[in-house]
């Protein structure tokens, strides 16, 4: 019992500490629901992202719905359609605060498809 | 490892092979219905035929609309990335010449896999040899040991990439047979570009495709069949 108060204790901590106003504020783009739980996503996407590229890559398993491309479709910012080109841009915005570097988007796109295709007719 | 996947696969094939085959025809190699798919299979072997005697010294289309698909910049130094070249060869007695385009082989026994010291250079279940970008250190021991000249390496940084075709620079990229389009059903763009109907694109275990039938009717060769590496892609008309 004394341990389910001190479990509750925890939590009710960290969900005060994730609301606290110093947290980023990102720009989280479409809006909409994500993939997986928003929550269960905030700890694990590196998870998921990084088992979809293996199965991608090297068994040919593709599905569009959590491929990196959905990602960034959906959390690009509807102003700049980026992930990555501002302060608040979804992912880099966090990722800055958490002090996390991704190299992902040296070689993946981090604009949405749209953006890209009017700037080929450029 | 490639070894134990080989055997492995043929004991698969070998002991549900006659099985499959009965439940076989009609089924999709892919089910895209729901944005899902259900991966490489071993039974299937990706290759080309090329038709030499149709393809002529002045053409480039292949060459273009792999830059284009792929988003390179269709430079042709050194240090840019070429998927697919047109080389030009000359039996100097006879004075026959060819004009050909000449791209990684998909071999079935890859030489760039062999030293590949991260595993990053692999050979899919369907026979498409590909580099794995994120396991690839770019140590460039696969350009080195591919007798075609196939792959190259980025050496400067990229922006604006086809989201379907990541690249970036310090790894080692080739010809992927356009593995984004077979996995969509479609065929590679050097071969949908080909005015002259020179690439023909298929599965080379499939006994009903045409490059099936093709091949067991007409004269090919492999390149450098003398390395025994069994190359995907096939040459007629040498
Ligand atoms: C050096 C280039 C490079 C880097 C860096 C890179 N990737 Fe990739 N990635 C690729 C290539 C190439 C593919 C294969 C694309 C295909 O076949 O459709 C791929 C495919 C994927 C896929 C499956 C396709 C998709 O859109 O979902 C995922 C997921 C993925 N990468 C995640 C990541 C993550 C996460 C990172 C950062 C930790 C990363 N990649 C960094 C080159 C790269
Ligand atoms: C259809 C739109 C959509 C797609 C596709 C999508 N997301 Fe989300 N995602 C959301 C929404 C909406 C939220 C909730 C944001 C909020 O309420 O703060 C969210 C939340 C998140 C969070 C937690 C953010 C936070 O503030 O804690 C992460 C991390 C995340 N998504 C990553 C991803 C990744 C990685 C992918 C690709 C595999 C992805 N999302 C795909 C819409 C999407
Ligand atoms: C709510 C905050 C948040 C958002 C939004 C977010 N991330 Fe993360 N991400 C993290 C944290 C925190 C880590 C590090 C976790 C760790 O190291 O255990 C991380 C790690 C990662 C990693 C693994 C890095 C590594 O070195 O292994 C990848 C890949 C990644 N994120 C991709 C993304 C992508 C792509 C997006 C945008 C679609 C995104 N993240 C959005 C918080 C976030």
């Amino acid at each position: 019992m004394r341990l389910l108060a001190t479990l509750l204790l925890c939590m009710s901590f960290s969900v005060a500490w994730a609301t606290e106003a110093n947290t980023p504020k990102l720009d989280i783009g479409k809006g909409g629901e994500c993939v997986r739980d928003t929550q269960w996503m905030r700890k694990n996407h590196m998870h998921l992202l990084k088992h979809q590229r293996d199965e991608t890559v090297r068994k040919g398993v593709r599905d569009e719905q959590v491929s990196l491309k959905n990602c960034v479709e959906c959390h690009a910012s509807k102003s700049d359609n980026s992930v990555v080109a501002r302060e608040d841009s979804f992912c880099a915005g966090c990722h800055r605060y958490e002090a996390v570097k991704i190299d992902c988007f040296e070689c993946h796109a981090s604009k949405r498809r749209a953006a890209l295709a009017k700037k080929d007719e450029q | 490892m490639s070894d134990i996947n080989t055997q492995r696969r043929q004991f698969i094939k070998t002991s549900v092979g006659a099985a499959a085959i009965a439940i076989a025809p009609g089924m999709m190699l892919y089910a895209t219905a729901h944005g899902k798919s259900e991966g490489a299979s071993s039974k299937v072997r990706w290759g080309m035929l090329v038709d030499t005697t149709q393809c002529t010294p002045d053409c480039n289309d292949c060459v273009t609309a792999c830059n284009k698909e792929n988003g390179l910049s269709g430079g042709t130094k050194a240090t840019d990335s070429q998927w697919i070249r047109k080389i030009e060869i000359k039996d100097v007695r006879t004075g026959v010449a060819h004009s050909l385009p000449m791209m990684c082989q998909h071999c079935e026994h890859p030489p760039c896999v062999d030293v590949c010291p991260t595993q990053a250079s692999f050979k899919r279940a369907d026979g498409i040899v590909l580099v794995d970008r994120h396991l690839c250190i770019g140590c460039r021991y696969c350009m080195m040991a591919c007798p075609y000249k196939a792959r190259s390496f980025v050496h400067e940084t990229l922006e604006d990439q086809n989201p379907d075709v990541p690249r970036g620079k310090g790894t080692v990229e080739a010809c992927s047979l356009c593995v984004h389009r077979i996995d969509k059903g479609q065929i590679p763009a050097c071969a949908e570009a080909c005015k002259n109907k020179a690439i023909l694109f298929g599965d080379l275990n499939d006994a009903n495709s045409e490059i099936y039938k093709k091949v067991r009717t007409v004269a090919s060769d492999q390149i450098r069949a003398d390395l025994q590496l069994n190359t995907g892609i096939r040459y007629q008309g040498l």
